[in-house]
């Protein structure tokens, strides 16, 4: 029947093809074939090996890039984590005006573009920025403090950055904790204090932990405030990947780079998204 | 009374410092775009919005906008039609691969930006679309497709499975359905999903620095040349124009959410 609704199998088909198949064919084209084709350009060039991955590796400037990308990532973090802990106790818990000044607080930079935060940072901490001249005309200090184009600037703007990807698993943890729980235990005499680090953090370590992966991964990845803040002092891996596809063209050193972050990310994907499903 | 649940020594100010931490860096830009002087500089007393108007007359910034804006359009419209095709296959088909099939979709959203950057960069390279209008199309729809998918996914799981069903004992074809049935019942997801991609694109810099060189200069493009060589205080002008520009399209986006 022509006219007629479309049954069963001829039904399925259709979906298939014309619903499902075009987002997948453009991805399969356009993104999965050519990661495969980034893992084959990382052992084919200059000569079939692992060659690229054994300089990563071995060779002392790209190990110390490598080593500080860490401890940055780290940084942010731990300081990211924190902030976004106590923005999502009180996103959770406080009365409701507070709530929405915090919610509008951690939505409207994650709507804001990278770049533009990168750029306020740098308006805000330059040694002629805003917060320079206001601690120096209050005498508080005789000298602008060096709070940017060095770790320090990159790390804050990472931190902002991160806030928010920390803030979503924090929230929705804390939202299934039942209250009871710490209720009862005030009921039988326990302090904020001991409350607070025997019932509540427990309960919300699940969330911690996933906050301090998603951070930490997205973090390896990423270029744009390190640039912007750093001022070519602080080359992370991210940046290190760009300088060598674009300006370099060593593609096959850029993607053994990028497999880096992959990896820890396809790691990440197993150790902390499956527990968090649950 | 609703007590706080940790005791009453934890006071609001520990909330506020997250709020004190996450607002100023974008408010800054606002007075510094006002500043009649040259350079990077607060306004003093003295407003100006020589800034903007250089926005409106310097050549190199007024190709940027259109750029943007056009890019922004096009990959918005590919991202929803795809994204709607798809989110309604999903509902519809009841597979038991859905898991596996968005999951899949998903994928640019979850990696880290660097490595969809030398994805896509090798794919433009190979498709010889690398830094044309066509490679940066392709390229932000691929980072715009998860986000949309989420946003219409959600929408249209709200939806009664009845109305399919219903529409199709009425004899509706599949179009008929998608079209009469599903899409009127899920407008704001699709009007959502719309304005995200084009926000994500409009603002996208990370990947579109791999895939373009000298040809398709995008507006981001132009900040991040400005923010690496000399500061000029239009960056804070044009700043503020996307600051605005992205808050409308987030009203709009989310006017549903109340």
């Amino acid at each position: 029947m022509a006219t007629g609704p479309m049954r069963g199998q001829s039904r399925a088909l259709f979906i298939w093809m014309f619903y499902i198949a075009p987002l997948m064919l453009l991805l399969l084209a356009s993104y999965f074939i050519p990661l495969l084709g980034v893992f084959s350009w990382s052992v084919r060039e200059p000569e079939f090996g692992f060659s690229q991955y054994w300089r990563v590796m071995t060779d002392p400037g790209i190990l110390s890039i490598m080593l500080h990308t860490l401890r940055i990532c780290a940084l942010t973090a731990i300081f990211s984590v924190l902030l976004a802990y106590l923005l999502a106790y009180h996103w959770v818990y406080g009365p409701p005006p507070r709530r929405k000044i915090i919610a509008f607080a951690v939505l409207v930079p994650f709507w804001i573009s990278v770049l533009i935060r990168a750029f306020g940072w740098l308006a805000l901490l330059r040694p002629q920025g805003i917060i320079n001249p206001a601690l120096t005309g209050a005498g508080l200090v005789s000298d602008p403090l060096p709070l940017v184009r060095n770790e320090l600037g990159v790390v804050i703007g990472m931190v902002h950055f991160m806030t928010p990807f920390a803030a979503f698993p924090l929230i929705s943890v804390m939202r299934q904790i039942d209250v009871r729980i710490l209720r009862a235990a005030s009921g039988l005499g326990a302090r904020a204090f001991r409350r607070f680090f025997e019932i509540f953090l427990p309960l919300t370590l699940p969330g911690i932990i996933g906050a301090v992966f998603i951070v930490f991964v997205l973090a390896l990845g990423f270029f744009i405030t390190p640039a912007i803040l750093g001022g070519g002092r602080v080359v992370m891996v991210a940046e290190h990947i760009y300088t060598q596809m674009s300006q370099t063209a060593n593609w096959a050193l850029g993607s053994a780079l990028a497999t880096t972050p992959l990896m820890t990310w396809i790691v990440s994907r197993f150790v902390v998204f499956e527990r968090l499903a649950k | 009374m609703k007590r706080s649940i940790l005791g009453k020594n934890h006071p609001a100010a520990a909330g506020y410092i997250g709020v004190v931490v996450m607002l100023p860096p974008l408010l800054a830009v606002v007075p510094i775009s006002f500043t009649p002087k040259r350079y990077l500089s607060m306004p003093e007393g003295k407003y100006s919005l020589r800034h903007y108007a250089e926005l409106l007359t310097n050549q190199v910034w007024q190709s940027g906008i259109p750029t943007s804006v056009v890019i922004g359009l096009i990959v918005a419209a590919i991202t929803t039609v795809i994204a709607v095709l798809f989110a309604v296959g999903i509902w519809c088909a009841k597979s038991r691969y859905t898991r596996l099939l968005v999951g899949a979709a998903l994928m640019p959203m979850a990696v880290p930006p660097i490595i969809s950057a030398v994805t896509l960069y090798f794919f433009t390279t190979k498709a010889s679309i690398y830094d044309s209008y066509p490679g940066v199309i392709v390229t932000h729809t691929v980072l715009a497709v998860p986000y949309a998918v989420v946003t219409l996914m959600v929408a249209i799981s709200q939806l009664d499975r009845n109305l399919e069903r219903a529409a199709r004992n009425l004899g509706a074809s599949l179009t008929q359905t998608t079209c009469l049935a599903i899409l009127p019942n899920t407008k704001f997801g699709v009007l959502a999903s719309f304005t995200l991609a084009f926000v994500l694109s409009w603002e996208e810099i990370s990947v579109t620095l791999f895939v373009t060189s000298l040809d398709v200069i995008t507006l981001p493009r132009l900040m991040w040349s400005g923010l690496r060589e000399s500061i000029d205080p239009i960056i804070a002008s044009i700043t503020v124009v996307v600051i605005v520009l992205s808050a409308l399209c987030a009203l709009i986006g989310l006017r549903k959410e109340k």
